[in-house]
């Protein structure tokens, strides 16, 4: 099917696109990468009255990499930000998490930010942001701006908490500390699809090489991303003695995922107590050679 | 209300082209309907069987999840475009017939663009480049054998062309 017709503006700096957004309020759409907005405008699921197209505003195409973090700007393709090597090195699981949205080609186009502003619960980068404990910076024509934390911007299922007028202009992914390691992991029906269920598991050790912290991030199992912290479970020890099926059982039971066409309940429980394991061992085993490669 | 039109134009197969154009037009209709150019197939609409997969600036994108005015000013290369200027198919194309890697060939040209522009980025592809890079691509009647095999084949072409 064919988008229903529109209003559109294509700004060419942030300030206008702030000013068009303040003009149009709840009845504008920011379109970025389009690679959700676009088969939602198509399949007629969605009929914004105003699109404000920020794809001209050149100065939110950025990745800064510094030792805090990655502070990744609005119009930054999934693409860049995938093959970013510095961005990779100070924090991993953004890129281990890019490889599983999609194929390479939507990849090209859609955005980093915009996936998140998406609030797919289904999405990946939602997990990763609030796994890390991240925020995203919004800007507007009369509030300025302000950082809002993972956990608070993953408001409902495709509800980011963005007020009318706002506009979601970066994010910023928090540095993996040291001796830490990341994994991403998820199943989906078809390569490319949206998982059924996936992990993203942080996991920190102490100068003992023990267990120090480990967090797992949830998708698919509820209409926002699902973050637990299993280091008590874990219980502080090395990682070869560490009773990672008794974590993995203890994310199963926490999680209350609904049935839908593509998979019931039960098997999404599952799989996170699957995906859980496989990614803490993967973390806890990257976060070891992080530090015997040091 | 008479819908807004906006003047497009861009570089298509490196001819400036353009239209009077709804803001809504997709890039695919643009190239099909506005331009003629009916090469670049529309299957799913909505971003999943890449049938229009075109080259924007070189990469490869979904032409139905773009608006033609979001490529204004840019460098469009649909299947037209991938020959040499002669018309002699290229080390693609020329891959794809020798090794039977269409049969109704209504998914060819999507395949073409997104293959051209994979081995561009690694001119010598493992078998899981080549899946990972074509997964996008569907394919509902030669199934995917001898595209497989294709693109190495044009990735041994361009090699011997060097």
């Amino acid at each position: 099917m064919k988008p229903p017709p529109f209003a559109y503006r294509a700004p060419r700096t942030l300030d206008e696109a702030l000013a068009a957004l303040a003009e149009y309020g709840a009845d504008a759409k920011v379109l970025a990468g389009g690679q959700s907005l676009i088969p939602l405008l198509n399949m007629r699921l969605a009929a914004p009255a105003v699109i404000v197209d920020i794809n001209r505003i050149g100065a939110l195409d950025t990745v800064f990499v510094d030792a805090t973090g990655v502070r990744i700007g609005a119009l930054a393709r999934q693409r860049r930000v995938e093959r970013a090597t510095d961005a990779a090195r100070v924090q991993p699981l953004i890129g281990q998490a890019l490889r599983h949205i999609a194929h390479p080609v939507i990849r090209v186009r859609g955005t980093v930010v915009g996936s998140l502003a998406h609030a797919d619960p289904a999405a990946e980068l939602p997990v990763v942001l609030a796994v890390l404990g991240g925020s995203v910076e919004v800007a507007s024509a009369a509030g300025g701006r302000r950082a809002i934390p993972a956990a608070e911007f993953f408001a409902g299922a495709l509800e980011p908490a963005l007020r009318p007028g706002e506009l979601a202009v970066g994010a910023f992914f928090p540095a993996l500390g040291p001796r830490a390691g990341t994994a991403f992991a998820e199943t989906a029906r078809r390569h490319g699809d949206y998982g059924l269920a996936g992990v993203a598991a942080v996991v920190a050790l102490d100068d003992d090489l023990r267990v120090a912290a480990a967090r797992i991030g949830c998708l698919g199992v509820a209409a926002t991303p699902f973050v637990l912290d299993l280091t008590d479970v874990l219980g502080h020890r090395p990682p070869d003695s560490c009773d990672w099926s008794a974590a993995a059982e203890h994310a199963k039971r926490a999680v209350r995922p609904e049935a839908d066409i593509h998979a019931g309940g039960d098997y999404r429980r599952h799989l996170i107590g699957v995906l859980t394991e496989r990614t803490l061992r993967a973390a806890a085993a990257a976060a070891r050679d992080g530090v015997i490669d040091d | 209300m008479t819908e807004e039109r906006l003047d497009v134009e861009m570089t298509v197969n490196g001819v400036p082209r353009g239209a009077r154009v709804p803001a809504r037009r997709l890039l695919s209709d643009f190239l099909r309907h506005d331009l003629g150019l009916t090469g670049t197939h529309v299957g799913c609409e909505h971003g999943v069987c890449g049938c229009c997969t075109v080259l924007l600036d070189g990469e490869p994108v979904r032409s139905c999840l773009m608006f033609a005015v979001g490529a204004a000013g840019h460098a469009v290369t649909t299947v037209e475009g991938l020959a040499a200027p002669g018309g002699s198919p290229s080390p693609v194309q020329r891959a794809f017939a020798e090794c039977h890697a269409l049969q109704c060939g209504f998914c060819t040209p999507g395949f073409l663009c997104t293959v051209t522009a994979l081995l561009r980025d690694r001119p010598r592809p493992t078998d899981d480049e080549v899946m990972a890079g074509i997964s996008g691509n569907l394919c509902r009647c030669t199934g995917y054998q001898n595209i497989v095999k294709a693109v190495h084949r044009a990735s041994e072409l361009m090699a011997e062309a060097e």
